[in-house]
């Protein structure tokens, strides 16, 4: 039964991987954040399932938190944002999606390369859970750089945060609760910040394009 | 105890109450009295380490020691300086209506919950807790660099929050995996995160997990340093923020994360018994050296200039404590210390040049010396002092930097002395001009802040001839931990 399970959360870590390589792909703003808002539901079960695996009750508590904060409160602020901007139904243009998912593909390979050392040491329930997280992180920073746009940068940003949850949940059967509730507040506080900032750029440039925000040069 | 309880509490209320009456015509004394107040606590906690050697506090959350509470103790008081300059600056700000009471309030709210932070990141003792204050400080910081609400200063703080957000999620990862190494040695409930229970078994940590462990801590926090390659926000957030701004982010917070990669280096040298952690420092200190200097050469804004200049001496005190040894960590803490003197003293003189002159462009502030002999001469001197003439302390800590690192890594001697050289003479030849060139301006209408610029100068100076006989003590005592 445990083996199913720990098979289980495995199954969910690969799962996570693909809405990332998803992620890289998507154009439509809107499906952006659906697929965020899968990523979230998948960290919660995987959560919820280490948790049961390892009966550590504090776990249950922190799925509680994820469930909260990145599918329900997190999620509807962004659609407010979209719907207030009205970005809702556009459409990025994004180069050469392929050779994206070819980088993306060499820095899976290079997050499991560095991770395996450590994943043979490892007695927790996932082994190949550290070297998921790592690529997940890696393939959100890769989503950050190829993105133009205020909105999906900011989902990047979110979605790099979800993978390091990832690593603490299956990695080490979570941080300490303090740490934990930390760094949900830092999260929250900090998508309330870049809201904001979203709609002062838009008043400022008339466009989302971060490509307006290239003024300030080292020269 | 209750001074602790004071430290942290005193700034944190701050928050709250000038979130609320930050805009009134007496907020700007009342964020002084807040500094002031938590200044007075934190010499009070001074005074209690001094006496009976580091203390826990609250279940060992929080842990006090030589190393963190000279920093408390400076960050505390520069803090408090910061505030005093902050008041009349803000004032002509006010009157140039760039800050209207709404942005007044959120600047002293934000203001007080920075040093709140930043407190919080020095003396908990938990290395989650760390990173949470760490991102919190961004998250404040942030707001601060954006209280203008200008193109560029937008600019700077998105930039200053992707790059430092996405710097600081490394350090989480390491964080995580520093966790993991730990949980093998310390059972769960014994505080796996404390930073103390993992100094007791560091030799017992697994050195595969903890190399990968410090890149990424390495990396997450140099990133807040502002070495160099990762370097980008700084110049931005220095120069687009209000003045005060960049002196509390060139002065302290760029210290507490170096304090953070310390803490950091002294578990992963213990765990590993090589010099990696070192190795690592070294290189990425020297390489901000040197870029920084040569991307000074052509700053054409004075804050910038100046934010490239704190780059430079991040990387030197990166640098030094890549050396470790007794002398050259001793070295790194004196440096941290007259570092923030100094270049919060010119950050302030700065601030009232570039008001007066209404501009940052360093060709237009001409001619200070005859407008306001006293800001002209904090500049000049606090320049002279940065750049590492004796008798200032710069010079003392600069000194025994290049001495051990000829004796240790004699390579790296040419570098050190090429970079410092292309400092001294890109900065001297701009600050001259505009001390002692040609102007029409007029005086400013309010009184310049001048005593906070004249403290830190003399404190800067002292420090280089004279460094008390605790204080000593205390460097030595930290320089001993962090080892190296």
């Amino acid at each position: 039964m445990n083996a199913l399970f720990s098979q289980f959360v495995n199954l969910l870590g690969a799962l996570l991987l693909l809405l990332a390589f998803a992620m890289i792909s998507q154009r439509r703003i809107l499906s952006l954040i659906h697929l965020f808002t899968l990523q979230g539901i998948t960290l919660v079960v995987a959560t919820a399932t280490v948790g049961y695996l390892t009966q550590q009750p504090h776990l249950y508590l922190s799925a509680a938190i994820t469930l909260l904060l990145k599918v329900l409160l997190i999620p509807v602020l962004l659609h407010r944002v979209i719907d207030r901007l009205n970005v809702r139904w556009d459409v990025e243009t994004l180069i050469n999606i392929p050779t994206t998912m070819l980088i993306g593909i060499l820095l899976v390979i290079f997050a499991f390369n560095l991770a395996l050392p450590i994943a043979q040491l490892s007695s927790s329930i996932a082994r190949g859970s550290l070297g998921i997280a790592l690529a997940c992180v890696l393939l959100s920073f890769l989503m950050m750089i190829t993105r133009a746009k205020a909105v999906p940068q900011v989902i990047g940003f979110l979605s790099m945060e979800n993978g390091l949850f990832f690593a603490a949940t299956a990695a080490t059967y979570g941080m300490p609760m303090v740490v934990e509730l930390g760094i949900a507040l830092d999260v929250l506080i900090g998508v309330l910040i870049l809201g904001v900032f979203m709609f002062q750029i838009r008043e400022q440039f008339d466009s989302l394009d971060i490509h307006h925000l290239e003024k300030l040069k080292e020269n | 105890m209750q001074a602790l309880f004071f430290v942290l509490g005193i700034p944190l209320l701050g928050g709250a109450v000038l979130a609320l009456f930050g805009h009134r015509d007496r907020a700007m004394e009342l964020n002084v009295g807040f500094s002031l107040g938590t200044f007075v606590a934190a010499c009070a906690l001074t005074a209690q380490v001094i006496d009976g050697g580091p203390l826990y506090a609250w279940e060992r959350e929080f842990y006090i020691d030589a190393l963190n509470v000279f920093l408390v103790a400076l960050t505390a008081f520069v803090g408090l300086t910061t505030a005093m300059f902050s008041r009349p600056y803000m004032r002509v700000e006010r009157d140039h209506g760039k800050m209207t009471p709404p942005r007044l309030r959120l600047y002293h709210s934000m203001y007080q919950l920075f040093s709140f932070t930043m407190l919080l990141a020095l003396m908990t003792n938990n290395m989650g807790i760390l990173w949470v204050a760490m991102e919190a400080a961004t998250l404040t910081t942030v707001l601060l660099v954006s209280v203008y609400r200008t193109a560029a200063s937008l600019e700077a703080a998105w930039k200053y929050f992707i790059l430092c957000g996405v710097g600081i999620a490394q350090a989480l990862f390491g964080t995580v995996l520093l966790y993991m190494a730990a949980e093998k040695v310390i059972d769960a409930e014994g505080g796996a995160l404390l930073w103390t229970n993992l100094d007791a078994v560091k030799t017992q940590l697994d050195p595969n997990i903890i190399t990968l462990a410090f890149a990424f801590l390495f990396i997450g926090y140099g990133t807040k340093v502002g070495l160099v390659p990762v370097h980008n926000w700084l110049p931005d957030a220095h120069a687009e923020g209000p003045t005060p701004v960049s002196a509390v982010l060139s002065g302290l917070l760029l210290n507490v994360a170096l304090y953070a990669i310390l803490r950091c280096k002294v578990l992963t040298d213990g765990a590993l018994g090589s010099p990696l952690a070192g190795r690592m420092m070294i290189g990425f200190g020297l390489v901000s050296v040197v870029a920084a200097a040569f991307l000074l050469t052509r700053q054409k804004d004075v804050k910038r200039m100046f934010a490239y200049s704190s780059i430079e001496h991040m990387g030197l005190m990166t640098f030094a404590f890549g050396l470790g040894g007794p002398v050259a960590n001793f070295a790194g803490l004196l440096h941290m210390t007259v570092h923030s003197l100094i270049k919060s003293a010119i950050f302030f003189a700065v601030g009232h040049a570039t008001q007066k002159a209404g501009t940052q462009l360093m060709d237009d502030i001409r001619g200070l010396i005859k407008v306001n002999p006293t800001v002209a001469w904090g500049l000049m001197l606090g320049s002279l002092a940065i750049l590492g003439m004796p008798p200032f302390g710069v010079f003392a800590s600069e000194f025994l930097i290049i001495t051990t690192a000829m004796r240790e890594q004699p390579w790296t001697t040419p570098f050190l002395l090429l970079a410092l050289g292309v400092a001294f003479a890109s900065v001297f030849a701009r600050v001259q001009p505009m001390v002692f060139g040609v102007t029409t301006l007029k005086p400013l209408a309010h009184p310049p802040a001048l005593i906070p610029v004249f403290v830190h100068l003399a404190l800067g100076l002292m420090l280089g001839l004279y460094i008390p006989p605790y204080l000593d003590a205390w460097f030595r005592e930290a320089a001993r931990m962090i080892g190296g």
